[in-house]
């Protein structure tokens, strides 16, 4: 790859650390992830998965105790020092592990996130009902009752519907924390293809406990243990019969982990 | 970016800006409200106090108010202010009544939370809810129109209006608090420690003298405190039924008066800014003080079982 | 293999027994609301009437009904609660949604639980010092609601707060997620979620605040008023008026020679006014948990 059409940087991750209270669970970390492609996180539990992830959005401003050093970069801008939280976090659609439909209509679940934002045409609201649900593969299943409690939807029926409210508020990044954990092969599979498509748009970043998706789907793969990077690269060389550290190999081969 | 979408951020932009200030108006708002809760407590303390404060440093003997027991505010020759016949007036009320309440409010909070079903500890709960309805004043015209004639006739006594007369209506008063709140407590006894003894073979009676009274103490504690504290600042139903006699009580069966009661008596009869006016002020700070008193230590003894959690 | 050995039977008999002696406990409270309720309505039951409840009280309180006695209290419970539900709802959403675990608080909360401690007799004396006297505002409907409103507050926000902190924090999170503001994530989600848990908690105190005596006594409350009968709007906030439970307090312990119905009479009507707000509210708590959302 030449340094003319090099990747761009989106997402920045520069010397990050993360405390609760007196106790460390991110140790200082850097990386980058570029524009456009899918971004696998792996680890065991416990690795700090998930709090990275809320770095990134700055939700884990909403934990008391948790303190931030280092910094987080979205398009070279630095977010913890961004004055305007809300346009950063509706930059980045976030998925959480377990789905949550909140408790509106269908319909409003989707139209949330850009009402805040202050959008009232209607026909601008149901256009992007449609797209959001269609991208997130719901569209069909849920067409003629958009008016029924998001809550009342199956369990991986609500996770796309969080998928799908994730994208109304087009965002630049998506970062989706272990998102199959709750729904089944099948879905998943579709899920899968559905990021495949959108990676043409946007940025993904995809936490996974599943070694496998990641391999499936991500350009290049950070291995996160303890709070600290073991390797991050390209698939090739990650998933490889030679990583660069040994621990990879073993945790992608399921020796432990 | 596209057209629509430059108009679309246009738009957010705008209406941004414009919620942004009605948000941080509502924020504040709110915050005041919560900071509200302080200021009215300060406030009671201070507007009672400010009522009271001339004559408690300029004129009252407290030790002689607090310790003698003779309560001639509107004698013409010799004015005395001792409140020790009241404060012991209060305090045999709310023994007494609690030596009523606590096992029969305990007893309750354990049969709801582990002897019955699920629709037997509905209804229960709901008659725990309605009892704690009936207003107090309610409760005093049952002392006196009900309970004096019965009391007179089943002991035998003069005055159906003493001690006794207030103390159950005060054990019946405190009795939904202990209910409620000791059945919580019993309930945040982790259902691993029942299972575990059932496991072993216990019954549940020996599940409740041996596992649930021990974890569940602090709660319970608390519970009679705020029976206790309850006890000690209710005013009409001791008004109306313990008799009203500055008095202090030989047996149970006497007529006594209380340090609300004499509030609540007297207040209109003495003229605004005397010193029977500001006297009565300054047993409204100690009660204050004491109920204070009590329920902090209430708070104290649930936030201890919170923190051990 | 299960043999019933003298050793189990007895500690069968001594779990029945357990249960028997709690269960004796537990109706030692029942069966006083239920004697106490039949024996007033029973004594009652002469004078009660829909005139009863529509004509002023005559001749020095003997005859004559209590309109001006009940529509004094639908004042008071109205103007209180109109003063005490919005800062108590918002306390408890402070208290819940915004506070951080700092001193400040620890404070309002250790101020929240001593406000519901503090007797009603001194907040009658506040009442008379700040409101009456300090503000200015004299004896009225208006001072009186004022106290009876600081009283009810601690309530307000203790259940208020049980209602939003039964709106799980997923909810939350997943509006922050997608870049809701606080209060925005208050007003579509908490709120609405809660708002029948608040309301139940505030109809609560409609039946509290009908009840209060002492407070009212020497903030507002007079012995006797003549008023319109019929007319809703008769009484000016910056009136005195009467008040159900204060009249049930001077008709039983200053006025001679009523009738003997008629206390019981008055009792019965605060009474099922109270017990009728109660009933409301705990069947609306029902209701609604038959039909959560989540």
């Amino acid at each position: 790859m030449n340094q003319a059409t090099a990747p761009r940087k989106k997402v920045e991750v520069c010397d990050l650390r993360l405390s609760y209270g007196a106790k460390e669970i991110i140790h200082g970390i850097s990386f980058e992830v570029y524009e456009h492609e899918i971004f696998g996180v792996i680890g065991p539990a416990q690795s700090g998965k998930t709090s990275l992830l809320r770095c990134i959005n700055r939700t884990i401003e909403f934990t008391p105790e948790a303190k931030t050093r280092g910094a987080v970069k979205v398009d070279g801008k630095d977010v913890t020092k961004s004055r305007n939280v809300y346009e950063l976090r509706r930059k980045i659609g976030m998925v959480a592990p377990l789905p949550v439909g909140l408790p509106l209509t269908i319909y409003d679940n989707v139209t949330f996130a850009p009402r805040a934002a202050g959008v009232r045409d209607r026909d601008e609201l149901d256009e992007l009902v449609e797209r959001c649900l269609r991208q997130a593969a719901l569209w069909d299943e849920v067409k003629d009752r958009l008016d029924c409690l998001g809550t009342k939807l199956s369990g991986g029926q609500q996770q796309r519907l969080t998928i799908a409210r994730a994208l109304s508020h087009k965002p630049e990044v998506l970062c989706l924390d272990e998102f199959s954990i709750a729904i089944d092969p099948v879905t998943t599979m579709r899920i899968e293809d559905v990021l495949k498509e959108l990676s043409k748009e946007m940025t993904i970043i995809l936490v996974t406990n599943l070694v496998q998706q990641a391999r499936r789907l991500a350009q290049r793969t950070l291995f996160l243990w303890n709070g600290r990077i073991e390797e991050v690269g390209g698939n090739e060389i990650v998933f490889s019969e030679t990583p660069k550290s040994r621990k990879t190999y073993e945790y992608v081969r399921g020796i432990f982990g | 970016m596209t057209r629509i979408g430059r108009r679309r951020a246009e738009v957010w932009f705008r209406r941004l800006s414009w919620s942004r200030i009605g948000e941080a108006v509502i924020e504040n708002l709110i915050r005041l409200c919560g900071i509200s809760a302080v200021l009215f407590v300060f406030g009671i303390f201070l507007f009672v106090f400010r009522e009271g404060a001339g004559f408690l440093f300029d004129g009252l003997d407290i030790e002689k108010f607090l310790f003698t027991t003779e309560w001639y505010p509107t004698s013409r020759s010799n004015v005395r202010y001792g409140v020790g016949a009241l404060i012991v007036g209060t305090f045999s009320v709310t023994v007494l009544a609690m030596a009523i309440a606590v096992p029969f409010g305990l007893g309750a909070a354990i049969f709801v939370s582990e002897f019955c079903g699920k629709k037997l500890r509905e209804a229960l709960k709901i008659v725990i809810e309605l009892l704690a309805a009936i207003p107090s004043v309610v409760w005093g015209f049952i002392g006196l129109s009900v309970m004096n004639p019965l009391i007179q006739k089943v002991f035998n006594v003069p005055i159906g209006l003493n001690v006794f007369n207030g103390a159950i209506l005060l054990a019946l008063m405190s009795v939904p608090i202990m209910v409620s709140i000791g059945e919580d407590a019993l309930k945040a006894v982790p259902d691993a420690y029942r299972e575990a003894a059932l496991a072993l073979g216990a019954t549940r009676w020996q599940i409740v003298y041996r596992v649930l009274l021990p974890a569940g103490k602090n709660g319970l504690l608390a519970a009679v405190l705020l029976g206790v504290g309850r006890a000690v600042g209710e005013t009409m139903a001791v008004l109306m039924a313990t008799g009203h006699a500055v008095n202090i009580p030989r047996t149970i069966f006497d007529p006594v008066r209380t340090l609300t009661a004499t509030i609540a008596a007297e207040l209109g009869e003495a003229p605004v800014g005397s010193d029977h006016y500001q006297v009565l002020f300054i047993i409204g700070i100690l009660l204050f003080s004491i109920t204070f008193a009590v329920n902090l230590t209430a708070d104290l003894v649930v936030k201890g079982i919170r923190k051990k959690q | 293999m299960f043999v019933t050995t003298p050793f189990v039977r007895q500690k069968e008999r001594r779990e029945l027994f357990a249960k028997i002696f709690f269960g004796l406990m537990a109706a030692a409270m029942v069966l006083p609301l239920v004697l106490i309720l039949t024996h007033l309505v029973y004594q009652a039951w002469p004078l009660l009437s829909w005139e009863f409840l529509s004509t002023n009280p005559t001749n020095g309180m003997r005859r004559g009904g209590i309109w001006s006695a009940i529509l004094g209290t639908i004042y008071l419970v109205g103007l209180s609660l109109f003063v005490s539900a919005p800062i108590g709802v918002f306390a408890a959403v402070y208290l819940n949604e915004y506070a951080r675990d700092n001193w400040l608080t620890r404070i309002i909360n250790l101020a929240v639980v001593n406000l519901a401690g503090v007797p009603s007799i001194v907040h009658a004396l506040f009442g008379l010092g700040a409101f009456v006297l300090f503000a200015g505002i004299g004896r009225s409907i208006l001072a009186a609601s004022l106290t009876l409103a600081i009283m009810t507050l601690p309530v307000i926000i203790a259940s208020t707060k049980e209602a939003l902190g039964a709106v799980p924090r997923s909810f939350r999170e997943a509006c922050w997620n997608l870049g809701a503001t606080r209060w925005q994530t208050i007003r579509r989600i908490v709120l609405p979620n809660s708002i029948s848990g608040i309301l139940t908690g505030v109809i609560l105190q409609v039946s509290r605040t009908a009840g209060e005596t002492a407070p009212v006594m020497f903030t507002g409350a007079v012995f006797f008023k003549k008023i319109e009968e019929g007319e809703l709007f008769a009484y000016a906030i910056t009136d005195q008026c009467m008040a159900l439970s204060m009249h049930l307090y001077t008709v039983t312990t200053q006025v001679t020679n009523t009738p003997e119905a008629l206390p019981y009479a008055i009792a019965v009507v605060l009474l099922a006014t109270v017990l009728l707000v109660n009933a409301v509210s705990i069947s609306i708590r029902v209701y609604i948990r038959s039909r959560k959302k989540w």
